[in-house]
């Protein structure tokens, strides 16, 4: 986070400084918030109910204070500008269209309180109707409309006004499967036409990944880690945000030793691993060994591997462009193994037993998990 | 997702049988109709019994016009010779004398009375008078001469066109009595002498003081229905147990507390007077003031309650928006919340107007004479004066108010949006 901080803060638009929130004065719900937003980023604040993010998007809107700390909108404090002032747009999870006002109404509402001139509101109306393609939807009531066109009326009604940042709280949570990716590609693509910020709060992962150029991991009231999705996805720094984010197969053990980069963990059953030392302690302290289950090799493939181990094929798990092999390995009857259709070797069968093994850079040793889920 | 029905094609379906999918849809749903209307048969004929037939026969009433037809049948069918103007012709004067002997043996002559003394002043009198003189013996060669020497009023037509102006089963009478007019004797449709109009300003003093116990009601109970859709539920729940406390005692009771907590050496003038804020008690009761402030408090639960059913379903995140898209919080409660509990106030508008209109037992108790409404006339007819026909009609012209005003209300709000809790 040191590293984000020590940019050029010319272009930081929002910051949070030590912000913390309670509510019932002996829990906090947001611990110890720091957190630079980018002007023109769009960064995603990922996490379990009741992990803060929500909280802390709702003190940026300003429906809710912070108990301590400050947040600045592009320099300017925002702890005493009421929610009406701050001219941040925002789109809410089940929409909030005023059912008693028609698509253009509702849009037209942000500049009918700004005091804009008819005429210029209809034009703006026309032009962000056109652009969340609604065109032919002015007159009709939400009632009236699909969800996912009353998606894009909320998003165009935040974005009409011009803010400088659109705040979203699980926008796309009530749609189902096929409408939510579409509707992601089409977030993710006016963002990237608009240059607006915006920031995103979801508890799903998958939509994390996809649609941000940054991602805040929430947990317990803290950031865990804020990087973009790759190196959240690839370079996890602990043991929570391995298993938040993508499939993850967990190995627990102790340090045996550390050279560097590198360590050595003796897993509970006396097999040792070479991995990369995250986030171990001393040599004897328990550690968490995170795996992905496409990092893994079988049979042939993993003879050069620097980790090398056998497992018995327990179950295929056939998902048409993939197949997941689970396995036992290590004493550990739930170990997963991703195997594309084109590398299966269709001999392969429930019972036996094959080698497997994974390199050293794709096997992180992390803090161990306090708490089994 | 959307809940569109299909179109209708152009040619008609047809199973696989060749019978019109209509048909057979209807066929295969006619048992379950037929279910359905056998349960609700039972209520439908309470309703018919107890409810339509008996406030049908009752506003019937309000035209009903018996006395004349059947008490003077020979002369009603003999003035219909007379031209209007000058007196009778002998045949209706013979006719009135059997009719009156018969009517005097019948025992129908003090309904008779009763009815024709409401048109012309001093006619049962004349009915009573002439009775007891009949028959006449010998019988006299002319009738004419024999009633008018009997009594000369028998020779003024005012008297005989009462008779004709009655010759019908059914009148506009009360009708028009109800609302201060009366037919002629030329039969034409006059508004009645000012000292005797009282009714059209009864009505108007109603829906007077209905409007303004609507309007203090609506005042008070938006702001409450609020709060009570705001607070957490065991404090609503709570509250709510007292907005319906009163709901569950006698209107009796409350009126009477009213009395006790409103009169000159009462409770509120008492406190009024120890704080300082009057030197002499103030007139609270047995006027306007105490009859509004009783209606008030027994009406408004039917205010409440419509208004708070409503804003219950609507959630606070349409607020949120609304100032996260820079209004002010007072704007957007005015263009965003309001407009969305309008269905609930019109509702609790209605139910609270349509009640007050129709008060009788607090205005009869907590006001002075002049804060009467009409319902305290309708009682007055019907328990003092037995004339049905009057109270009738004025009852029949407050629920073809309240008709006119539920018609109002749905060609405004609609009637689908109606919620009454």
């Amino acid at each position: 986070m040191g590293a984000v901080m020590s940019e050029s803060t010319s272009e930081v638009l929002v910051r949070f400084r030590n912000v913390q929130k309670s509510y019932d004065g002996e829990n906090l719900i947001v611990k110890d918030l720091n957190l630079d937003i980018r002007k023109g980023e769009f960064l995603t604040l990922l996490g379990p109910s009741g992990s803060g993010k929500t909280t802390s998007l709702m003190m940026l809107a300003g429906f809710e204070t912070p108990t301590s700390g400050v947040i600045e909108l592009a320099g300017r404090s925002l702890n005493n500008v009421p929610p009406h002032k701050r001219n941040i747009g925002m789109v809410f999870q089940n929409y909030a269209l005023f059912p008693h006002m028609t698509v253009a109404e509702n849009l037209a509402f942000p500049l009918s309180v700004r005091g804009m001139a008819k005429t210029d509101i209809q034009d703006r109306v026309k032009r962000v109707l056109s652009m969340v393609q609604l065109d032919k939807f002015a007159g009709r009531y939400p009632g009236q409309m699909s969800g996912g066109q009353q998606q894009r009326v909320a998003l165009a009604r935040a974005l009409v006004f011009e803010p400088q940042l659109v705040l979203m709280d699980e926008p796309l949570g009530a749609l189902d499967k096929q409408l939510r990716e579409h509707m992601q590609m089409e977030i993710k693509h006016l963002h990237q036409r608009l240059g607006v910020t915006v920031v995103y709060v979801t508890h799903d992962q998958g939509e994390a990944l996809t649609m941000s150029d940054r991602v805040a991991v929430f947990h317990q009231g803290e950031i865990q880690q804020i990087d973009a999705p790759s190196v959240l996805y690839e370079n996890p720094r602990n043991t929570f945000v391995a298993n938040f984010i993508g499939e993850n197969n967990r190995l627990s053990g102790r340090l045996v030793s550390r050279d560097g980069e590198h360590c050595v963990v003796q897993l509970d059953r006396g097999e040792q691993v070479r991995a990369l030392a995250v986030n171990v302690g001393e040599p004897g302290s328990p550690v968490s060994l995170s795996v992905r289950p496409e990092r893994i090799s079988l049979n042939g493939h993993s003879e050069h591997c620097d980790n090398r181990f056998s497992g018995r094929v327990q179950e295929f798990i056939y998902l048409g462009d993939h197949v997941r092999v689970r396995m036992e390995v290590c004493g550990k009857p739930d170990f997963y193994v991703k195997q594309p259709i084109a590398e299966l070797d269709h001999q392969l069968s429930v019972g036996d037993v094959v080698p497997l093994g994974w390199q050293v850079d794709h096997v992180r040793a992390l803090d161990p998990l306090e708490h089994a889920e | 997702m959307m809940a569109s029905s299909a179109p209708m094609p152009d040619h008609p379906l047809t199973t696989q049988d060749g019978v019109p999918l209509k048909t057979k849809l209807a066929r295969a749903e006619r048992m379950n109709k037929l279910k359905s209307l056998a349960l609700v048969l039972p209520l439908a004929l309470f309703l018919l019994l107890t409810f339509v037939v008996p406030i049908g026969s009752l506003l019937l009433r309000s035209v009903d016009n018996p006395e004349v037809v059947a008490s003077l049948p020979s002369t009603v069918k003999a003035i219909g010779a007379w031209d209007g103007k000058s007196l009778p012709p002998e045949p209706v004067y013979r006719a009135v004398a059997a009719d009156l002997i018969k009517a005097r043996d019948d025992q129908t002559l003090g309904d008779l009375g009763k009815r024709l003394n409401m048109e012309v002043a001093g006619y049962r009198s004349l009915l009573g008078k002439t009775a007891r003189a009949l028959p006449f013996d010998p019988a006299p060669a002319s009738y004419k001469d024999a009633l008018v020497k009997l009594d000369e009023r028998w020779g003024d037509p005012a008297y005989w066109q009462a008779i004709r102006r009655n010759g019908s089963a059914h009148t506009p009478f009360y009708l028009l009595a109800a609302v201060d007019h009366r037919v002629d004797d030329l039969g034409d449709i006059t508004a009645t002498t000012p000292d005797q109009a009282i009714y059209l300003d009864v009505f108007a003093r109603t829906f007077w003081m209905s409007a303004v116990v609507t309007v203090i009601s609506l005042l008070l109970a938006y702001p409450l229905a609020y709060l009570l859709v705001s607070l957490p539920t065991r404090k609503s729940n709570l509250l709510m147990i007292m907005v319906l406390l009163p709901f569950w005692t006698s209107v009796l009771v409350r009126v009477a507390a009213w009395i006790v907590l409103l009169q000159s050496g009462g409770l509120i003038n008492s406190a009024l007077m120890a704080l300082g804020i009057t030197d002499h008690p103030l007139q609270l009761v047995f006027n306007r003031v105490g009859v509004y402030i009783a209606m008030v408090h027994i009406l408004l639960p039917f205010m409440i309650l419509p208004i708070y059913s409503v804003m219950k379903g609507i959630s606070p995140t349409y607020l949120r928006a609304a100032v996260s898209l820079g209004s002010h919080p007072f704007g957007a409660f005015w263009k965003v919340y309001f407009p969305q509990t309008v269905a609930g106030v019109g509702a609790g508008c209605l139910l609270v107007f349509i009640l007050s209109i129709g008060y009788y037992i607090t205005p009869a108790l907590l006001g002075s004479p002049n804060d009467q409404m009409v319902s305290y006339f309708v009682a007055f007819y019907t328990n003092t004066t037995i004339n049905w026909g009057m109270a009738t009609a004025l009852g029949g012209l407050l629920l073809a108010a309240t008709m006119v005003l539920y018609m109002v209300y749905s060609k405004l709000v609609g009637a689908g949006r109606l919620r009454l809790g």
